[in-house]
Order: C-alpha cells, then structure tokens, then sequence
C-alpha cells in the first residue's frame, strides 16, 4: 500500500493575529507554526493502514515556504517514509493554484491513497483534496470518519447535518480526514532520531497565476460583551425580558 | 446583466434550508445586474415538485434532473451535472452552500471547469469583473476580502447568512439530462442514516444550547435538552472536551475541528470558552453564558451572562422559557 498524505503548516490559532502593512497579509513575527490538526489525522491514518497492511510506503507532500521541511520532518518522526517539499515562498489562497501543482506531483506517484485533512483552520476553505482527486480523475470522499479498506475497495463514513452517509469507492482514491476518525500518535524519540536519517526531497512547486486572491485583510470588531445579568436563579427573569426585549429572539 | 447559477441541495427527496438560502444569495447579485437566477435541483423522480419553492425564493429557472441515481447523493453525477450546466450556461457566477453536500461537491466542480473557489462566504458581491467575497479565515479571527477574477465565479455561502427571503419569480422549470449513467458512479452511498426525525440540525436551528465539562457528566446534558425542548426550535451542541471524553457524538461539537454555526440566540452552558470552542460560534447573533466561574472567558464574548451553578439556572431559565413560549 503506497500512501500519500498532503499536509499543511498552519499558525496557532491562539494568539490575537496582527495585519502586515500591506493590508493583505498576516504579520508572522513571531507567531509560532505547527502541523495541521486534520492533517495529524491524514498522517496517521495512513500509518495505521500501512502498519495493518504490513507493507508500503507513506509519502508526506507539503507546498509552502522552506519551513514546510520541519513540519514534514514531525510527520517523519511519526513514522512517514519519505518527505516531498514543493518549494513556495508563500502558501498561495487560491486553493485550484495549490491543487494544480500538488496533482502534478502526484500524477506519476502511482499512490493507492492520497489522504488530506479535512481543512486547515487558517485558510478555512477545504477544497484542495477533492480538486486534487478531479485534477487526477480519482474517486473522492471527503469529510472520512470512519474507514475501512480492504481488497482495492474503501468504505468510509461522513457526518452530515444530522446524518451519516456510507460510503464505497475503489482504489485508487483521495481522501480527506476528519476529526473522530483515530487520535495522531506523537512522534517517540526513537522515531525522532530515525526521521533525521529519512529522505527528504525539495524541488520548486509549479504554481500558476491564482484567479482567486485575498485583497484585504480585516480584524472583525471584538464582541461588545462582557455583561453580567446577575448571579445564581435570581437573574432568570431579567435574562428573559432582555432576550424579549433587547435581542428579540424569545 | 449577469445570470448566477445556484445550486438547490436537497437530501432525501426534500430541499435543505442552505437551498433557499443559496437561492436567495444568488438573487441579490442577479439583481444587482439585472439578471436572471437559474437554480439545479437534482433528486429521485418526484424531486420537480420541490421547483416551486425555489422559484418562490428567486429563480427565474429551475434546472431539474431526476433520476434514480441520484435517490441518494451522487457526488460524481452531481459534480458532472453542475459543471456542465454551469460552463455551458454562460453564468458569471455560480452559489452553493457551505454544507457537508456542498464542501464536497463545489471544489469538484470548480476543478472541473478549472476555477477557483471560496467557501464559507458570509457576503458575494459583484464589483465590475469580480467577485468579491467575504471570508473569515483563522477560526473568525480575521476576516478576509477575496477577490476572484475570471468567469465563471465559484462561492459557497455559510449557512445562516442569507436568511430566505420570499421573492416570487417565474421558476420556469426546464428538465435537464444528466451527464454520464448516474448509476455508474465509481463513489457511491451505500447506505445513508439518518438521525432521530424532526431534530433541528445545528447548521439550521435558530437556537443553540451548547454544554461543556461544567455539566459534570453525560447525563447531566439532560438539563441541556430540556431546555432545547422549551424553545421548541433549538438544537444541542458540545464543545471539543464533551466529545472527546464520549459524552457526546462528534458531529455534535462546535468549534474549530468540528462545526461553525451563526443562530439567532445560542446559549453556552458550563462552557469556559476555549478559543477552539469560540471559534465555532463567535458569529451567532446573541450569545448568553452561563457559567460558575465569572472570570471564564466566555464571559467576554457573551451579550448576556448569569454567574452561577449551572443545575439550579438552567431549570430555572427552562421553566421560564416554557412560560414566555406558551402559546406559540
């Protein structure tokens, strides 16, 4: 089973973001970068079938600035075989320009899987892994919660509003991940120092004019908060009247 | 003048409330040029009833393609069906909704015309030869004003945004083919489940009741139910830790690694505000918090707070829900 998992380094989320003097890009000092959480779950479902396959390869394949190397160099430390840095300076918004140049990497890949996360919380539009699969003309399911494969043949669940689908699809296949799907295991010491010794390949990415692109960038004004009805049971009666009255959604 | 193309989900022979509100977006641009909408509504045989709704919300015409194919959703068929009428249809641009369907089908159908895509739109504007598109990218914390250039424009709107706006227009109903065998399909649902009937989705319930640790244990999400139950039109969400720890589904949990939703009123129970929870439902309209803890964070992005023991203001704020609703 050859595996490849398309992961993303994406900023902590906990930290009050600052705009750049363009306007239109994050101010990145001294913001601190991490493997995507939905990603964490790619590469570790594809551990997990390549352990339960008892053979294989996992190919970790990362587009962005010289950075992305350290990320993918966690997901080594994981377990992944080998890495793929397609070199950018910047990670570009459009998500068609990002699917392009990752599917003419994976094009002659000869992958039985390729796996993404299901989103990346930064960039927030979670579309590069089904355009990825119709660039290749793969079958796609996203959202996957659940998954079974055997036999060239994969069944995934997906959550929708207040429903689950089953799904069936024949490999080759894309896939994105979900959270519930397994936990990420975190890379051992051991794993840590063999990842060091792992191949990890660079080459430019080929990236094409994006038709989509961030013109400006806003800090939504903070919630004016902060107000206190009252304390305990006693507040019940004034919450209800201000939500008559005030909010009007009683 | 441009034409917007509008894709009407339904599921299970019924359409969602993302359809109307597509619609509904997709007829504010078209009016803004002077344009017409044209919706696809695609379903088993006996989907074409459903067209009427649409056009009661804004479409000038109604595509339908039904088929037994797509009794279920088809992504393949579906995504070759939308790409076909799209690229064919000379539209300027061209909604979905920003549902689990839509999150899946949009991306196959920009790949396939070879376009870009934004998701989650809270706005879709059309300034001169673009689309310009608001985002919110890093979980709300900033908002992003995209651009795309080029036509066909892909955008799919976030649930909640475009409330449905009745605005009856012609829904001149044309039947299309589909594209290909529906039933071949590589990518197939081999079986949908649906949850309990009649319980309000979070994506389409006006109200939310959300709990966290601070209800202690599992079954104590009962008091969370009850007073669902009071508002009659609300729905039970969880933050990361509930779920985590099994006391609720993950399709139930609010936040950055699960769903973002934007009611009218959403209410947190024994929620401290984690900023992964807060980034789920940081849009809703009013938020009230009730919490023991008057330092919690949640506190601060809350319009109304009650300090306090959970166990005791809930019931109370449920009898006095009950009493306010009577009558409705």
């Amino acid at each position: 089973m050859k595996i490849a998992v398309c992961i993303k380094r994406v900023p902590d989320m906990d930290v009050r973001f600052r705009i750049a003097g363009d306007g239109a890009t994050l101010d990145e000092t001294g913001v601190k970068f991490d493997l995507n959480d939905f990603d964490a779950w790619a590469v570790e479902a594809a551990l997990q079938l390549k352990e339960k396959a008892g053979q294989g390869e996992v190919v970790v394949i990362s587009l962005g600035p010289v950075q992305a190397q350290e990320t993918i160099r966690k997901t080594l430390s994981m377990g992944a075989d080998r890495g793929i840095h397609l070199q950018a300076d910047r990670i570009p918004f459009d998500g068609f320009a990002i699917a392009t140049a990752l599917a003419a990497e994976l094009k002659e890949g000869g992958y039985d899987l390729i796996l993404f996360g299901k989103l990346s919380p930064d960039s927030s539009n979670g579309i590069t892994g089904p355009m990825v699969a119709e660039l290749l003309g793969l079958p796609c399911v996203t959202a996957v919660s659940g998954l079974e494969i055997a036999n060239g043949r994969g069944t995934a669940k997906r959550e929708l509003e207040g429903a689950q689908e089953m799904m069936e699809f024949p490999l080759p296949a894309v896939l994105t991940i979900d959270e519930g799907l397994n936990t990420a295991r975190y890379p051992s010491l051991k794993g840590i120092m063999a990842a060091k010794k792992k191949p990890l390949e660079s080459k430019p990415a080929v990236l094409a004019d994006p038709g989509v692109k961030i013109a400006k960038l806003d800090l939504p004004p903070d919630r004016t908060g902060g107000r206190i009805v009252g304390e305990g049971a006693a507040a019940v009666p004034e919450l209800i009247r201000l939500l008559q009255t005030e909010a009007k959604v009683l | 003048m441009a034409n917007i193309f509008a894709y009407a989900e339904a599921r299970g022979g019924e359409l969602r409330k993302v359809a109307l509100e597509t619609v509904t977006a997709a007829r504010k641009l078209a009016d803004s040029t002077g344009g017409e909408v044209h919706a696809l509504l695609v379903g088993a045989p006996g989907i074409a009833a459903k067209a009427a709704q649409l056009a009661e919300h804004g479409a000038d015409v109604v595509m339908v393609c039904e088929h037994d194919g797509f009794t279920h959703y088809n992504p393949e068929a579906a995504a070759a069906l939308a790409a076909d009428r799209i690229g064919s249809g000379g539209f300027r641009a061209a909604l979905f909704a920003t549902s689990a369907q839509g999150r899946d089908l949009a991306p196959r159908v920009a790949a396939k015309l070879g376009v870009g895509l934004v998701t989650d739109a809270t706005s879709v504007d059309l300034d001169n030869d673009n689309l310009v598109v608001k985002h919110p990218i890093n979980i709300g914390k900033v908002i992003a004003t995209v651009v795309i250039s080029g036509t066909p424009a892909l955008a799919s709107i976030r649930p909640n945004t475009y409330a449905p706006v009745s605005n009856p227009k012609a829904g001149r109903a044309e039947t299309v083919a589909a594209v290909g065998d529906p039933a071949a399909s590589r990518v197939v649902v081999k079986e949908m489940i649906e949850g309990s009937k009649g319980k309000l989705d979070l994506a389409e319930a006006p109200v939310i009741i959300a709990g966290g640790r601070g209800l202690k244990a599992a079954e104590n999400f009962n008091i969370v139910e009850e007073l669902a139950a009071a508002f009659g039109n609300a729905a039970v969400g969880a933050t990361r830790a509930v779920t985590d720890d099994g006391w609720r589904p993950h399709s139930d949990q609010i936040g950055q690694t699960g769903r973002l939703v934007s009611p009218d009123l959403y209410i947190a129970v024994g929620i401290s505000g984690a900023v992964q929870h807060l980034a789920g439902m940081r849009t809703s309209k009013t938020i009230v918090a009730i919490n023991k803890d008057k330092d919690a964070p949640i506190f601060k992005v809350a319009d109304y707070g009650i300090v306090g023991d959970v166990f005791e203001i809930v019931p109370a704020l449920t009898a006095a829900v009950r009493e306010a609703r009577k009558g409705h």
